[in-house]
């Protein structure tokens, strides 16, 4: 799996960071920093769901 | 379940889009077809009326999936393909191009902006399209009206203001209210309004609107009337039931679900369409909250494909009025906020608290740090939440 971030897009909810702390982060404008693009498979479900969470919709992922 | 189980989801927007990939998310290999009504890819609102109506973003940047995405997850989309109809019996909605079967139905139609004045040209915004026709008149308007002293009314006044025209917000209450937060920061919204220049009349009703010459003037039952070049209605949204009335579901103020949002045998409802019933108190109600549509489409998905539940996420909204970011996290119900110390240099951190426990945080302009930092107040509360939130006690 492979994760992408739009920084623009992001609002600074912080919704990924809860969900997959191990992938994301914020940095110091609450802006999301993407830890781990290829997440281990036991992290994939957290990933999708902080893509689904996302209120901005500034994470995607792909197979 | 089998690969050739078909899941039809109409509405495009954040529920049904949701609902689509959680399926995928959770292994269900059948077909999944999304029909929409407008002819765009399917787009987040909430930019509509904050970089939209500004100018700071070109409306592909509300995309939620482009078709590449939808292509690789599998997902058939329909845009400008509204459901005329649906026939529970045959498993069938209608469109124009005739019956789609479905083994699971998705109800995600949402809802329309609450019209006022009949044809008398008064605005509203809930499209794309509405905010790009707003936002190119708004740079020609003198004097723009805005109808509703809710966010949304808040956000449309602040973006008048910034592009130039002189602004009136109407409200009927007494005072701007905001969303899940209420009345609870209404002086501070209303001084924000006042320090750039927004009229304010928020206990007044419209007696009459006339319109000569592309101006409308509003009539007001104190005696006072409002005149624009441009009106906006902001006041509220009805759900986009019409096409399920003779269809045997049961409809009140929107469609009608049990508590995992199961409107009939094989059909659930998500978003500001469904009105999910509350185990406990057995009250069926919408809530047009965008946290809201993500988590039932969430858990309608889980529940199709094999019938679990996922955590509820934390609600979180944003705004922003005349330049101040406003975010609000957690839950609140109307009760006075409290003032915290913050990291931030700048802005103010409020918190919604009860019997000790941090139930919500809203971040008043502060700097994004602080306001990661004051969401670990809650963080006690979300794992209480998480087992035995007031959410998931329905279940």
């Amino acid at each position: 799996m492979k994760i992408t971030v739009r920084k623009d897009a992001c609002v600074g909810a912080g919704q990924c960071s809860l969900v997959a702390g191990s992938l994301f982060d914020q940095d110091d404008d609450g802006i999301v920093v993407l830890i781990n693009s290829e997440p281990a498979a036991a992290e994939e479900p957290a990933a999708k769901k902080a893509a689904s969470l996302c209120p901005s919709r500034a994470i995607s992922v792909s197979e | 379940m089998t690969s050739r189980h078909r899941v039809v989801i109409v509405g495009a927007s954040i529920a049904g889009i949701t609902s689509a990939e959680t399926l995928r998310f959770e292994g269900f290999d059948g077909k999944i077809l999304i029909l929409g009504d407008e002819p765009h890819l399917p787009y987040i609102r909430p930019p509509l009326s904050k970089q939209i109506l500004l100018d700071a973003w070109e409306p592909e940047r509300t995309i939620i999936k482009t078709q590449q995405e939808l292509d690789h997850l599998g997902i058939e989309f329909r845009g400008s393909s509204p459901a005329l109809a649906l026939n529970l019996k045959e498993r069938a909605v209608i469109t124009a191009d005739g019956p789609e079967n479905y083994d699971d139905l998705i109800i995600a139609t949402g809802a329309r902006a609450r019209r006022l004045g009949g044809d008398i040209g008064i605005r509203t915004l809930r499209t794309v399209d509405d905010a790009l026709s707003l936002r190119k008149d708004f740079s020609k308007a003198k004097h723009a009206v805005v109808i509703g002293a809710g966010v949304l009314g808040s956000e449309i006044a602040s973006a008048g203001r910034a592009l130039g025209a002189d602004v009136t917000l109407i409200g009927n209450t007494g005072k701007v209210s905001f969303g899940s937060i209420g009345n609870a920061l209404s002086s501070q919204i209303q001084d924000l309004h006042q320090e750039h220049q927004v009229a304010l009349q928020l206990k007044v009703n419209i007696t009459d609107i006339n319109k000569e010459n592309d101006i409308t003037h509003l009539i007001l039952d104190n005696g006072q009337t409002v005149s624009g070049d441009i009106v906006v209605a902001a006041i509220g949204a009805i759900a986009c039931v019409d096409w399920l009335q003779d269809s045997g579901l049961e409809i009140a103020d929107g469609v009608v679900c049990d508590e995992k949002g199961q409107a009939a045998d094989g059909v659930y409802a998500i978003g500001d369409v469904a009105a999910w019933r509350h185990l406990t108190t057995g009250k069926a109600t919408r809530v047009e909250h965008q946290t809201n549509a993500i988590e039932q489409a969430m858990s309608v998905a889980a529940t199709i494909v094999d019938g679990r539940e996922s955590t509820a996420p934390v609600p979180f909204f944003w705004s922003d009025i005349h330049g101040v970011s406003i975010k609000a996290y957690g839950w609140f119900d109307g009760q006075p906020l409290n003032e915290l110390e913050s990291t931030s240099d700048k802005g103010t951190l409020f918190a919604s608290q009860k019997d000790g426990r941090t139930n919500g945080v809203i971040s008043w302009d502060l700097a994004a740090s602080a306001f990661r930092n004051a969401r670990s107040l809650l963080d006690e509360s979300i794992t209480y939440r998480n087992s035995k939130s007031p959410i998931k006690e329905q279940r």
